[in-house]
Parts: structure tokens; sequence; C-alpha cells
């Protein structure tokens, strides 16, 4: 590593540390900036001489990256950036925070995928799901399959393990041949894990016809673009493998979607010659990621904390959430996305018949969702209110990114 | 009012649909069922046949490709075009209110609209995007509209139109005037599930609907009191 490298390794390091001991945050992102501030190329320097994986989509991302971490570990250490700091920053604070490690798994927020694809030369890229997430500021999701698509043109020997369900994903980890420039499409290992959401991929991103569904199986009534055969399957509970064999797969995170994580996670691994029969139990290790999923115990409740930032997503979590008092929490600050038009496709109809509460900035607009949607609700002002209004036993928080955030703070930043 | 219950058709929601659009479907029947009006919603998909003899008819938002799309579907189709002859209500939000004019623009390239509003779209300088709040057309007799813009394009309007609305914050059409309407036409550039912060507006679709000039009221309290939430912020923005 050159000198200039190592010194903004270090001070990245300290910086990380200070941020924390401060009270400031995970330290996760300030290191990695003022890391960058010193050596722009830190992270490309700080990712040489490591097989690199790394995870995009919209959703999922980092729970399947703690849990491909939990795979690749079989072979030796792995650097991560576990507490979702998925931009540059945070991928530079995660590598100079692990030292040298011969592996390294990386959540990429999927604007920065490009950039991230340039900087690490990965060995593998994981392609998750593309759908509705913050649309007043990120791209719409033909554009962001665009973006991936061009950037992998450019990678041709990095191995791709890619969702065969979702069109725009596999659209993107498709992209043409160029024989005339020497440009081959990577290769692809796919996986199935199912979808509930299917409202944002309706129209074929390559010929604008319409996508037809029957069962697992979706193609464009227009051009060649259908589903692929996946190698890597859900089945019941647990994962059936290219070969054939099938691992039952005890998780100790709910819903079926985190068992669709699990088989990414070891379809990834797989890429780095891990068996799925000494990765599978090491998956069962993981317990909550960054807050997500976690409980806590206080005043005689035991709260379980739920991420929900999309559509997609919300819908997966009334699938995990079990039938008991619920919170919802909604802000709609930066990191949100401002706005909240999105509550109108979700809908909340599973809720009904729970006491239902509701808090958060924009807790009115969830009220008028609610309403419309015939799901009575109470309104609270705090967190504590809410703990307060339910009996004892289970309470269910569903929340999105700051409000999760928010919550978490008021749980002393559990994790 | 067709026949025996209000008939409400959602156009393409396969293609135009991006930002809650469902809402204003939703919106529509819940105020009609709960004012004891038997309600029917169809969700028109672009390989089916728009039928002619709905109530209303809502066009959502979409991307370019498919707002493309949803526009020479309608044109073939020519199912919405019967439907305003025989007096049926249509509202169209964003893409679905930029396509109801003479022309538009999608991936770079201008496309030709359904000519049913006197107006014509084009590419702004910039993207609009953040809250949109204006003075309704008086003769509506509606309060302030209050929404949420996430669009490129600027609207101009023809003298066959009036604007929905005054700009007090955000851009609208233009910075200036925000929407149409003409007749039982109404569109607008306040996206998603307009009518959820604007409670009066859907009532003024199912009034235009029913030809029932004097609705029951209902409880609106968290409509009213997102609708003052949101007009202090947009008033803290102002004098940031």
């Amino acid at each position: 590593m050159p000198l200039r490298a190592k010194v903004a390794s270090s001070v990245s390091r300290t910086a990380a540390a200070l941020s924390r001991a401060a009270g400031r945050g995970d330290g996760s992102v300030i290191g990695g900036w003022i890391g960058l501030k010193i050596d722009p190329d830190l992270l490309a320097h700080l990712s040489a001489g490591r097989a690199i994986a790394l995870v995009s989509g919209t959703n999922g991302k980092t729970t399947t990256t703690r849990l491909a971490a939990a795979a690749v570990g079989v072979l030796g250490r792995v650097a991560t950036n576990s507490f979702g700091a998925n931009m540059p920053t945070g991928h530079t604070s995660a590598l100079a925070k692990a030292g040298s490690t011969p592996y390294a798994v990386l959540e990429v927020d999927e604007h920065y995928l490009a950039q991230v694809l340039e900087a690490t030369e990965p060995h593998v890229v994981a392609l998750l799901n593309l759908s509705r997430d913050q649309l007043d500021r990120a791209k719409e999701v033909a554009m962001m399959a665009q973006l991936w698509r061009a950037a992998l043109v450019r990678h041709a020997d990095v191995r791709v393990v890619a969702n065969a369900d979702d069109p725009m994903v596999v659209w993107a980890a498709t992209p043409p041949a160029d024989p005339a420039r020497g440009v081959n499409p990577p290769h692809v290992t796919w996986f199935s894990a199912g979808q509930r959401w299917h409202d944002d991929s309706w129209v074929c991103p390559e010929c604008g016809s319409t996508i037809q569904r029957s069962g697992e199986q979706w193609w464009c009534t227009g051009c060649p673009l259908r589903r692929p055969e996946p190698q890597w399957i859900v089945e019941d509970d647990g994962v059936l493998d290219p070969t054939g064999a099938w691992h039952k797969v005890t998780l100790q995170l709910p819903g079926k979607v985190n068992l669709g994580n699990a088989a990414t996670a070891l379809a990834v691994a797989a890429e780095f010659g891990v068996r799925p029969v000494d990765a599978v139990s090491r998956l069962g290790t993981v317990t909550s990621v960054a807050g997500r999923y976690a409980q806590v115990d206080r005043d005689g409740r035991n709260i379980r904390l739920l991420l929900a930032k999309n559509p997609a997503s919300w819908l997966e979590a009334f699938d995990m959430a079990d039938v008991a008092p619920t919170l919802l929490s909604i802000n709609a600050r930066d990191p949100d996305g401002l706005d909240t038009s999105w509550l109108f496709d979700v809908d909340f109809a599973p809720l009904r018949g729970r006491q239902v509460l509701i808090t958060g900035d924009r807790a009115y607009d969830l009220a008028v969702r609610l309403d419309v949607n015939g799901v009575p609700f109470q309104h609270v002002r705090t967190f504590d209110d809410a703990v307060r209004a339910v009996p004892p036993g289970r309470l269910e928080v569903i929340a999105n990114y700051t409000a999760f955030q928010d919550i978490r703070a008021e749980l002393d930043r559990v994790n | 009012m067709s026949t025996e219950s209000l008939r409400i058709v959602w156009i393409y929601p396969d293609l135009l649909s991006t930002y809650g659009d469902r809402g204003n479907m939703l919106i529509l029947a819940r105020r009609a069922q709960l004012r004891g009006m038997p309600v029917e919603v169809l969700e028109v998909r672009s390989d089916q046949r728009l039928p002619a003899t709905a109530d209303i008819y809502l066009i959502g938002g979409g991307e370019d490709g498919p707002q493309a799309l949803g526009a020479q579907r309608l044109l073939a189709d020519g199912g919405l075009h019967r439907a305003v002859a025989q007096g049926s209500v249509v509202f169209g939000v964003c893409a679905g209110y930029q396509l109801l004019g003479t022309s538009f623009f999608a991936k770079g390239t201008k496309c030709a609209g359904l000519e049913l509003l006197d107006l014509s779209s084009d590419r702004g300088p910039t993207r609009a995007v953040g809250e949109l709040a204006g003075e309704i057309d008086p003769r509506l007799g509606v309060p302030a509209l209050s929404g949420f813009e996430n669009h490129g394009g600027r609207t101009h309007l023809g003298p066959g139109v009036s604007p929905l609305a005054r700009v007090t914050a955000g851009v609208g059409n233009d910075g200036a005037t925000e929407g149409a309407w003409r007749g039982k036409l109404l569109g607008t550039y306040s996206h998603g599930p307009a009518l959820a912060r604007n409670p009066a507006l859907a009532d003024l679709l199912l009034r235009w609907a029913t030809g029932v000039h004097q609705l029951p009221p209902l409880d609106d309290t968290w409509a009213d009191r997102l609708r003052s939430e949101r007009r202090a912020a947009v008033a803290v923005a102002d004098r940031a």
C-alpha cells in the first residue's frame, strides 16, 4: 500500500473511533470520509489483494451482506460494512477498520454500484432486486437497471449472482455481447427467492412490451427476455443448490424473504468455493442486522424492530410480523425520501384486527392512508407513549429508515 | 351517473402507476361508499379494451417509456374519447395529465397526446421536485391545493382550458399556474395520491360524476391535520 494510503487508512480508523467515543454514530461513515479526503484512491488501495463480493439491490442488501459474510467466513476473515453504511465512504471505513483480510463482503447502495465495481474489482456481485424506492430523488427503476447493465459490460470478468424472479435484474445482468470490442457478458448464476412485489416490472426494459406472469414464470410478449432457469432455489424451509442437493436452513431471522437472502448468501459464498453444507450452519448465528429484527425487553413488552423502507419491503414486513400490537412509524427526511405517496402502494389490510399505533414526523400521511384502508389506529406522540399504550407481551415496530434509527436510539442503539 | 352504481376506471395501472396512484381510485371509492353509493372499480390493463361507459376515469403518473406507450394505446383504443364525448369525468395526474394534451416529450421525442385538453408539454430546465401548493380556481369552490410534485416537464395552456390553480409554492405547469381543467376533465402535477391531501377535490369529481350538487359531509379530521401540517411546512421552507 502506498504511504499516502497507509496514512489515510490509519487516520480513517482513528476518526471512526473518535466518532464512536463521542457518541456521534457508528463511526462507519466519518472515518471513510476523512480517509478519502487524504487519498482519493484509498478504496482501491484497501481493496487490492482481497477477494471481494458486492451485494446490491433495493431491498435485503444489509441482511444478505451479513449472511454472505457469515458464509464466506468458512474460509477465513471477512471484512464487511455491517452497519449498512453502503456508500464508498462506508466501504473505505470498513476495509480500513478490518485491517488485512483475505475476503470482504460489501453492501453497496444501488446508485454507487458502477463506482464501487470500478474501485474494488470484485470477484462476485450479487444483484438482489430493483423496485420503487424514494422516488423523489432516486433514479426511476428502469434507469437504475440501465446503469447496472452499463457498469457490468465494463466488468465482463466479474461473477454475477442475480435474481431470476426480477425482470429488471435479469435484464441488467445480461448485457449483450460486443465481439467487435472484445466484450463478453459476465457469467451469471441465477437464484430464485420468490417475489411478492411485481408492480415495477410489467413493462419490458428491453422492448417496452408487456411482461406476462404465470406462477413463478415470467416472459416478455415482445422479445426473448424471460425468466432464466435458476440454479439456487428456495424450497420449503431450505435451499436447493445447483447439484440438486437440498439444505435445511435454520435462521434466527423471520420471514420467507430472509430464506431468499440466505439462498443468495450461499450462492455468493459458493463463488469463492464454499460448499453450502459447510456454510449453512453459520447462517443461523446471525440474530439481528444493524438493529433490524432486534428484540428488546422494556416494561414487560418484548419489542421487535422491523425496517420497511418502500412498498416491497412493507409487504415483507407484514409477512414477518406476529399478529400482535403493532407500531408504525413514518418519517420523510432526506434519507427516507421526502415523498410519502408510496404509502398508497402498500395494502395495510393485513393489520386489520391488530392493535395499530402510529407515530413519526409523517404520521398524518399514514393516518389518511389507514383511514382509506379501513384499518383502525391510534396516533401517539412518542415511542414511550406507544409502549405504554399496549399490553405486556410482543410489540412489533415497523418503521422506515430514519424513524427506525430514532427508535433504535431510544433503545440505546440496539444492534 | 351510469346505471345503478358509480363506475370508476383506473387506466393502465400496469403502465401508469409509479407514485401511489392507486390512492386516487381508493379514495374516490371510499368517499362514495361512505355516502351509501354503490361503487364498481375497474383496473383496465394496457392489453385490454377500455370501457366507454364509466363515470370516472383515472390516469396516473409514469416513466417516459410507459407514458408514450400509454398514449399510443389510448389513441388506438378510442374508448376514452367516446367516454369524454358522453360526459364522463377524467382525472389525470403528472404523466397522465400531460398525455391528455396535444403533445408531450418522452425520452427526448415529441409524442402525440390525446388532444382532450388544449395544452402541450415540453421539457423544463430542471426537474421540479417538492411540495406544490396553489389557490384553486374560485369557480371550482375548492380550498387550496396541497401536493407533492416530481416531474421534468413544463406545460403550456391554450385558450381552451383554465388553470386549475395559481401556484403559491413549487412549480406546477410553469411556476405561475398549475394543472388545468375544462368541463369535467381535470389534470394536475400534484402527483400520486393527489386526492389524499385534497378531499374537496375528490368530492368535486364525485359531484361532477353524479350530478349531485351537495354531498353529505365526511369526517376529514386526519386529512385536515395533514393539510395544515403541510401548509406549515411549506411556510417554514419559504422563510428559510
